[in-house]
């Protein structure tokens, strides 16, 4: 399933190794996987399983106790140019001061580096994305007067916007209405076929299997990382989300209450 | 916004309670002089005098910078920043004085800058290696810093032979102090509030909208959370002379809450409470001018106060006011269509025999006094729902009022067939969530009900649902012969 992984073709997402702590306590334990390029992964696995932390630390908002990643064979800092983020959505304050065009705008703003003014053509790509999602009606809406479904569309048109190479979702399906869940299911395809890589972290499993083309297990350590058809077996499911690592969460209190 | 007006309400009573009681701290701009109070503000608007020039300059420079910064402060939610800031810095006054034995400007300056951001640094380390949150760690470094600072202004103002006049002004402001060189530090730090601002706008915006998502992109946000953090202890520093370390953080706040309150956008936001600032400025410098024995801290912030009030009560969109009119036009709107729907009623119970209806016949159906009755039908004309002709005593329902009377029915009892029929309610169930629903269903959401219902004609109690075609003619005693209602389509 891996394609042959060049100098000059590198993989999207390479994790070798990654650990990371809170507070001292692990929540994620020597994760190893190189997601291929035009994948659509779902990662999934249950509460505490370390599913947000995994991306946060792939993209360095969570510092890494060991380990290291790379993205299309760099570090992140280097390549969050062609990375697009869509955070949780409870994630920050919606009844700040900016407008639905605001928001999106804000996923040209990486594109444009620091202290250089969104033009014309940026706004032209902002409106596109906001159409895309069908929010282009409520561009000037303030944020906090959206229903939960449509703040979380125009989180994607801002990943949209972005117009990047790969993207990290966190729970986009959380909380959204059935006919957004679908239009994001039809988006997240759209993305993929377009060649781009895409980690999904999603919460229902019901629907994992159908949505996403790649699942990444997970429960502090990885589980299992395949083709959904081949992984997405009654064994796996039951070692990631049945058979507790007793002994590594255990451990992992002790550490934490480590002076 | 409860508990920040509360603080508001705290901190007006607070510099209440100054003009009569700090005598001793407070400042005045207009010596003790005997001036009418129109020949004081004449004065003040010629800017004759010198330290008033500068006090209003100091005051104007000084709102713009606590407006633009307080905004952002709002929007992250670090109000109390402020406070805790402009208290820590208070050390850092005293030492400042110490070092050069005068009141030199520049040397308080960067005493206390120092001292506001090891404040900045103490509060972030105790949020980082304690359990404690950044509220209580806010709580004692404010508390700590500024017991220091009171202990040493003690110790200089009980040292012989220093310079020491006017040093107690800083925990009250006095702008009427305010030194040419003052006034140019303040410049230089609102020169450069706006210019970086200016510059970062986007930065600032998106760093305090989603924090995480602005690292995502490649932005120091870290770097910009510090470069904001210092432009606010600039502010600030440059600000105590005027108001003084226990209002400074007042000028910050209550001018960017007034103006959070009336729009959506953050650059008009900034916009406004850069404005509101000046304004508070003013006005606090010109009534402590005018009123002789005024302290000018204490003004300003009730000036800014008053600002806060105004937006609170009269704001167009979020104002206290305007909710209240909202709601009363509403309340009045649906008064009105219950009266049309006990007209229809009447109308209904006599087969539509006869186009209009007696006081007494529509209060019975309202089971209320023909006053009240006829109170109800006169709103109704005043707002072209219906008529009375002057020889008659009766009331006759206008196109439009038949027109809104005929939805209202329809609405209800639409909703009440869905009830029962989609949502297995039982028939005698239904009617007190219709009453409700009846005047909030839109044009779309009728035309989707009936469609589920199959185009129904009857309720659940076996009565007519009036049609569209109802809806569109007239009154069926006048274009339709009288024909009955929710038969428009057989024809």
């Amino acid at each position: 399933m891996t394609a042959a992984v060049t100098s000059e073709n590198p993989p999207p997402l390479e994790i070798h190794d990654l650990t990371v702590a809170y507070y001292k306590k692990p929540v994620l334990y020597g994760i190893d996987v190189t997601v291929p390029a035009g994948k659509l992964v779902g990662i999934i696995g249950p509460n505490g399983a370390g599913k947000s932390t995994l991306i946060k630390a792939a993209m360095g908002l969570l510092p890494a106790s060991s380990g290291w990643v790379k993205i299309f064979g760099e570090p992140f800092h280097k390549a969050c140019g062609r990375v697009g983020y869509v955070p949780q959505r409870e994630s920050v304050d919606w009844d700040f001061p900016v407008n639905v065009m605001d928001v999106v705008l804000m996923g040209r703003y990486g594109r444009l580096g620091l202290f250089r003014r969104p033009t014309a053509a940026d706004r032209d790509v902002a409106r596109a994305c906001l159409d895309k999602v069908k929010m282009l009606p409520f561009a000037s809406r303030q944020i906090g007067n959206l229903s939960g479904g449509q703040q979380q569309r125009v989180f994607l048109a801002r990943a949209l916007a972005q117009e990047s190479d790969l993207y990290f979702m966190d729970e986009p399906f959380s909380g959204v209405d059935a006919a957004t869940e679908s239009a994001i299911v039809v988006l997240l395809q759209e993305l993929k076929d377009r060649g781009k890589t895409l980690l999904v972290v999603h919460h229902d499993l019901a629907t994992a299997r159908e949505y996403f083309d790649t699942l990444l297990l997970l429960n502090m350590r990885l589980v299992a990382f395949g083709p959904t058809a081949e992984v997405f077996t009654h064994e796996i499911l039951q070692k990631t989300y049945g058979g507790r690592l007793t002994i590594l969460s255990e451990v992992a209190e002790v550490v934490g209450r480590q002076p | 916004m409860n508990r920040g007006s509360l603080r508001w309400l705290g901190l007006a009573v607070l510099a209440f309670g100054c003009l009569f009681c700090t005598d001793v701290w407070a400042a005045r701009i207009s010596e003790i002089k005997e001036y009418s109070i129109l020949e004081q503000a004449a004065r003040f608007f010629t800017l004759r005098d010198p330290s008033l020039r500068n006090a209003l300059i100091g005051s104007v420079l000084m709102g713009v910078s606590c407006g633009l910064l307080g905004s952002f402060l709002i929007v992250r939610k670090q109000a109390l920043m402020g406070d805790a800031l402009s208290h820590a810095v208070l050390p850092g006054v005293a030492l400042g004085f110490l070092w050069s034995l005068t009141k030199n400007p520049l040397a308080i300056f960067v005493g206390a800058t120092a001292a506001g951001l090891l404040g900045a640094a103490t509060v972030h380390a105790v949020r980082t290696t304690t359990k404690h949150k950044e509220d209580a760690a806010l709580g004692f470094v404010l508390a700590a810093f500024f017991a220091a600072g009171v202990c040493l202004l003690t110790m200089i103002n009980n040292l012989p032979g220093a310079q020491k006049s006017g040093l107690d002004k800083f925990m009250f402001g006095q702008a009427a102090a305010l030194g040419d060189g003052d006034v140019i530090l303040m410049a230089v730090v609102t020169g450069l509030v706006v210019v970086i601002l200016a510059l970062g706008y986007k930065e600032f915006k998106v760093t305090s909208f989603d924090s995480g998502f602005a690292r995502a992109i490649g932005f120091p946000a870290q770097g910009i959370h510090y470069t904001l953090m210092l432009l606010l202890a600039f502010s600030i520093v440059v600000s105590l002379q005027a108001v003084g370390v226990v209002l400074v953080s007042a000028m910050l706040v209550t001018p960017a809450a007034a103006a959070y309150l009336l729009t959506d956008r953050l650059g008009r936001m900034l916009l406004l409470a850069a404005v509101f600032g000046v304004v508070a400025g003013a006005v606090g410098s010109f009534l402590s001018f005018v009123g002789h024995d005024m302290p000018t801290g204490p003004l300003m912030v009730l000036a800014g106060s008053a600002v806060f009030a105004a937006a609170l009560f009269f704001g167009p969109r979020y104002g206290i006011f305007a909710r209240w009119w909202k709601q009363q036009s509403r309340a009045a709107r649906t008064r009105r269509e219950n009266t049309l729907k006990s007209v229809y009623h009447v109308l209904e119970k006599r087969s539509f025999q006869g186009d209009s209806v007696s006081w007494q016949e529509l209060a019975e159906q309202r089971r209320e006094t023909e006053d009240e009755a006829r109170h109800l039908g006169d709103e109704l004309c005043r707002h072209q729902l219906a008529t009375r002709p002057r020889d008659q005593a009766d009331l006759f329902l206008t196109p439009s009022g038949w027109q809104r009377a005929c939805e209202i029915v329809r609405n209800h009892r639409l909703w009440e067939l869905y009830l029962t029929n989609a949502a297995h309610m039982a028939a005698d169930h239904v009617h007190e969530d219709a009453e409700k629903i009846e005047h909030v269903l839109g044009e779309d959401t009728v035309r989707e009900l009936e469609r589920r219902l199959n185009y129904a004609t009857h309720d659940p109690h076996g009565k007519i649902i009036p049609g569209l075609a109802d809806v569109q003619s007239g009154l069926p005693s006048l274009t339709r012969g009288g024909r009955a209602v929710g038969f428009g389509s057989d024809t």
